[in-house]
Parts: C-alpha cells; structure tokens; sequence
C-alpha cells in the first residue's frame, strides 16, 4: 500500500466545469474562469493526468434559468448543464458583481440546481467587479451560497477588478487556486465521500439531476405506506 | 382502456376577453362540459379539490353526484381527492353515498394538495403532508372493507366501534387511484394494495413519471396482485386541437402565455416539445398520444386537460368535439390492436363486483334496529354472521 501524497494518480482523466456569468462577449468573467481552468488543465497535464474542460456560459441559459426557477422544468440547455455538473471531478464558477453581490443569473442559476447535485466536488470561487471595492464579495457571499450546496470550496478565492488584470499578483492567486483544486481533484474526495456517504445527506427521489434514484424500502414512511398508523411523534421542546 | 378529461376547477379571466366568469358561471360551464364529454364519447370525467380562490371545487362529492344524475355511461372521478386535509372518515362516507347515487359509475384518485395555507385551515400540517397522506388512506381502506373497525392512529381521534354509511355499493370499496409525481411511497402504497397509480404527466417530461410508474409496476407484482403488466396505470396530458397545427397555436398561445401554473415562463413551443402537452391537428394529438403508449406500456385511462387557464365554454366544448369525433376513436382502435392480453382491463364497478362474487349475487348490508352503538353485541348488519368485535379494554 502506497501513500496516496508521495504517489499521486495519473493517466487519469478528469471532467472540469466552468460556469460563467458574464454577460458582455469578450467578458472578463469569462476570461478570469478560462485563464483559471487553462491553468488547472496545464498542472494536472504536469502531473500526468488529462483535464476535459466543459463551459457553461449563463447567458445563452438565461431564459431556460428563468423558467426552471419559475416552473421547474429544465430546458434542453439545462439539462445538459445539470448534466456536466454531475459529470463533473471539479468546477471553477465565476461570476461578475452587480449592486455588491454576485449576479442574479448565476445565482438564480445554482438555485435551481438540485441541492444534492455537487456534493463534496471541488470549486474555486471566482469573482469580477470594476473596483476593488467589491473583493469581499466572493468569500462573505458566494463561499456561503456553495456551503449551502455542500461543495469543497478550495481556499484561495479569485477576485478580480479592473487594475487586477495588469498584475502579476492575480497571475499567481490563479495559479495557487489552480494547485489547490488540482490537488482536490486528484485525492477525488468527492468520490469517495459519495462512496461512504452519500445516504447520510438529503435526497429526494430524481434529484441530484435525475441520478438519485434508488428507493429505500426499509424506512418508517415505507411501512406506513404498507399498513397501519404512524409511528409516535419525537416530543418536543 | 378510458379516455376523460380532468378540470383543475380553476376560474381563469379569459386573457383574449378579458372576462373573468363568475362561479356561478364557471360551476355551470363545468358541468355542462362534463355532460358533453359524455355525448362525444368519452368514458371519464374527473375534478380537482381546492379550498381557496380562485378556485370552486371545495365539494367534489357534489357536483359529481349532480353530473351522475344527468349522465349515463359517465364515470365521475377526482383529481384528485384531498386524503390530507380531509377526514378519511368523511371521504369514506361521501364517496360511498356518490356511489351508491352513481350506480357505481364513479372511482376516486387521492393526492396530498401542495397548497401550504390549506393545511392549517384543516387543522393539519404540511411538513407532515406524506405521513399524513399514508396513515388516512390506511385508516380508508378498512373503512371500505371492514363494517366495524377500531382504529388509532397519530393524526386523527381514534376510533372505537365505528361503522362508515352506508357500505359501499354491492360492498364493493370504490375503485381508487393514488396520484404522485415523484414520492415512491405513495406508489409503494398503491402497489401494496392493488390500487391504480396515477401520474400528473402535465409539467415534466415523460421519463420522469416513467421511473415511478415502473417501480409501481415492479411492486405491484411484489406484493402478489398480479403481474407488472396487470398493474393499473392512468396517466393525464393536454392537448389544444384545431383542423390545422397553425391555428391550434394561434388560439392556444395567449391562454398558454397567461396560464396560472406555466404562463410568463416556456415558451408554448418548448413546453410542447419538453412535456406531454400537444398543440396541433387531430392526427398530431393521436400521434402524440401514442407516443405515451411507446413509453409505459398498456395503461388503463388517459385524461387530458382541456378547460383551464380561461379558455371560454365555447372553445372547450368545439374542443371535446374534436377530442371525441377525430382523436379518440382513432387512438381506441390503435391501442386496442396493440394491447397486450395479459394487461388489465381500466376498473370497474361492474368488473369489480364480477371479480368479487362471479356469478354470485352481490352481498347487500341491511342493518338491525338501532341500538346506540356498534361496541356491544355483534355486527350492526343482518347478513354478517363472522364478524368478529373487538371490545374496548378498560385499563
């Protein structure tokens, strides 16, 4: 048995998603969560292992997120969204800052997701505003919004206003994010939280994109449905 | 196989007309629309339960009753009938007196109501909505079956010595349907008993009232009440139909855009492509329609939704027109030729009582003279010589 730190994987090959919520075109979300993925595909190159990038830009969602959050139903272009997050070993989202919060597409985008859809998948948290005004923004309210979701937020945020992008400082935050989410890929302990765990979070039937779809029969609720009168109440107080 | 039409009972303004009709009007257009799903043919009429505008159907039991006395081959249903807020002891009394005054020609499909206020006006609470749900059709299933019955349970007054009047009809328990879009237990539930399993099939796509339906076949078929393909599956859909697709589209979409549930939200092009809904001809309703046969297999009743979202009594009526000349037989004929012999045939009362007594004549409950109580002595009915009394314990 090897040490899993001295001998890391490789020769793997691993699904990255980036969401997007610029909306301009070119956009510097965008271009923070490309310049960060393209550096997560490099290091893990390094190391040996393949990065298959998907990109999810919101703006070509924007109505399909309109309506799941309206009506739940999942248009063509969010279904296929749901499904490369499932896919997903890791996810960069990013996001621009409008009146000190993150945009209202990208949040009513993870909205609408299932609340067990990225459980324990490792993120980097990124974030772009005109000023440097707004830094805070990733980490007081989108490192919160991904808790909800249960996700390995890695440890370095990415924030990027406009004077950022001549320095080489925001350079080097990709590049620690970069290395902390390949090494959280790497140690896939999504997967194997998934493995141990999985029964232990909140499920319904058909969530986590339609994955979650095995049906325990050995539950209180079961035998209700099979006879007889509800189990006692837990007191309370 | 049954084909019907369901109503959700809801009083829309018509967005063309800007016209709300009043519930007066809307109760009338109801049942006249009931009436007329008789004269084109169709075998089913079925109505929702609501308690809070703007909707009318607070009292099921009663508009059915009068659609059954002006009706004659018309089976009159719900969809669904509250098994939450309602007492199970009202719905077994209210649904066993429209059967009798049906002659049979009713069933039910019980549903939890997902209207949060509706819970604590009934006393109940909708965090406990499942539990609830499961317990009271518990409680109902021996209502139907059992002349006598104690009972206790967590979320109704116990009972001791109680007797449901009258017995149902030819004391056969009414044909029930238990409606879920994606809660296993209640298809556990209806699997359990041998119950009909409805799926809404209005809002998501096909394959996600699939994976229920299938594990309610599989369970059906667990607990011994015949094969998978036995079990009795009904499923809902819309539809909007005009001689040509374009028209359909033209008439349907402003009531679309403003509809309560979906309206401001898809497109009326990509809800059609995404769910069961079908806007077009005669011939693309039946295509479609068949395509639900593609995917579940032989099933027992499809209803559609034809008279929401303020579409005028007019346009529903040249609609059920269409539905009956042009649409069903074509689809009667198409899925009888492909019906499996091993599939159940849709329930009935008929068919309910032959598969109890065969050729027997059906057990008619007469009850003695009153004595105050069913606790002490034996069966309050003449005829019913075995049955056995629990007395109540002092402790």
């Amino acid at each position: 048995m090897t040490n899993a730190s001295d001998q890391p994987p490789a020769g793997r090959t691993y699904h990255l998603a980036v969401v997007s919520g610029g909306t301009s075109d070119p956009s510097s979300t965008r271009l923070l969560a490309d310049r960060t993925a393209d550096r997560v595909a490099a290091l893990a190159r390094e190391r040996g292992n393949t990065v298959l990038i998907t990109t999810i830009s919101l703006r070509e969602l924007a109505p399909e997120i309109g309506t799941a959050i309206t009506s739940q139903l999942l248009g063509p272009k969010m279904t296929d969204a749901v499904e490369a997050l499932g896919r997903a070993d890791g996810l960069i989202v990013s996001t621009p800052v409008y009146k000190a919060g993150p945009s209202g597409l990208f949040t009513s985008f993870f909205q609408s997701l299932d609340n067990d859809l990225l459980i324990a998948k490792p993120v980097i948290l990124a974030a772009t505003a005109g000023t440097a005004r707004h830094a805070l923004v990733v980490d007081d309210q989108l490192r919160s919004q991904f808790a909800y979701l249960r996700t390995l937020s890695v440890p370095t945020s990415l924030f990027a206003a406009s004077e950022d992008w001549s320095s080489d400082e925001l350079t080097k935050r990709i590049d620690r994010a970069a290395t902390e989410l390949v090494l959280l890929i790497e140690a896939e302990l999504a997967t194997k939280i998934k493995e141990a765990s999985w029964h232990r979070y909140q499920h319904s039937y058909g969530s986590a994109g339609g994955a979650e779809t095995e049906i325990d029969l050995d539950t209180d609720l079961m035998r209700l449905a099979t006879g007889g009168s509800a189990p006692p109440k837990p007191p309370t107080g | 196989m049954q084909f019907g039409i369901f109503s959700v009972s809801d009083i829309t303004r018509d967005p063309v007309s800007g016209v709300t009709p009043s519930e007066a009007e809307r109760i009338d257009a109801v049942i006249r629309i009931a009436q007329k799903a008789e004269e084109v043919g169709l075998d089913v009429f079925a109505i929702g339960e609501h308690h809070n505008p703007p909707f009318f159907s607070s009292s099921p039991t009663t508009l059915l009753a009068a659609i059954a006395a002006t009706t004659k081959r018309l089976i009159v249903t719900t969809a669904t009938t509250l098994i939450t807020t309602n007492d199970p002891v009202r719905i077994a009394e209210e649904y066993a007196m429209l059967q009798h005054v049906s002659d049979g020609r009713m069933d039910l499909m019980i549903g939890r109501g997902n209207t949060a206020p509706v819970y604590p006006w009934f006393g109940a609470d909708i965090r406990q909505g499942l539990p609830l749900a499961l317990e009271n059709y518990n409680l109902l299933h021996r209502l139907w079956r059992e002349d006598v019955v104690d009972w206790e349970g967590q979320y109704r007054t116990a009972l001791q010595g109680f007797t449901s009047t009258p017995r149902p009809l030819d004391d056969v328990p009414p044909f029930v349907w238990h409606g879920s879009i994606r809660t296993p237990e209640i298809a556990e539930q209806a699997a359990f008993y041998g119950n009909g399993f409805f799926a809404n099939h209005i809002f998501w796509p096909t394959s996600h009232s699939l994976r229920l339906i299938n594990f309610y076949r599989q369970r059906f078929e667990h607990y011994g009440h015949g094969t998978k393909k036995q079990a009795i599956v009904g499923l809902g859909g819309q539809a909007y139909i005009a001689r040509k697709s374009q028209d359909a589209y033209a008439e349907f979409r402003p009531y679309f855009d403003e509809a309560p549930v979906y309206g401001h939200g898809p497109s009326l092009e990509d809800f059609s492509q995404m769910t069961p809904l079908t806007v077009g001809s005669p011939q693309e309703v039946i295509e479609k329609t068949l395509t639900f046969h593609d995917t579940f297999g032989d099933y027992q009743r499809q209803l559609f939704l034809m008279d929401h979202a303020g579409l005028p009594l007019k346009t529903v009526l040249n609609q059920l027109d269409l539905l009956g000349e042009e649409v069903i037989p074509v689809l009667r004929k198409e899925l009888e030729s492909r019906k499996d012999p091993e599939s159940a045939d849709a329930p009935t009362h008929e068919g309910l009582v032959k598969a109890k007594y065969g050729d027997q004549p059906a057990r008619q409950p007469r009850p003695n003279a009153n004595r105050g109580d069913n606790v002490t002595g034996a069966s309050p009915y003449q005829d019913s010589d075995d049955v056995q009394v629990t007395y109540p314990s002092i402790v």
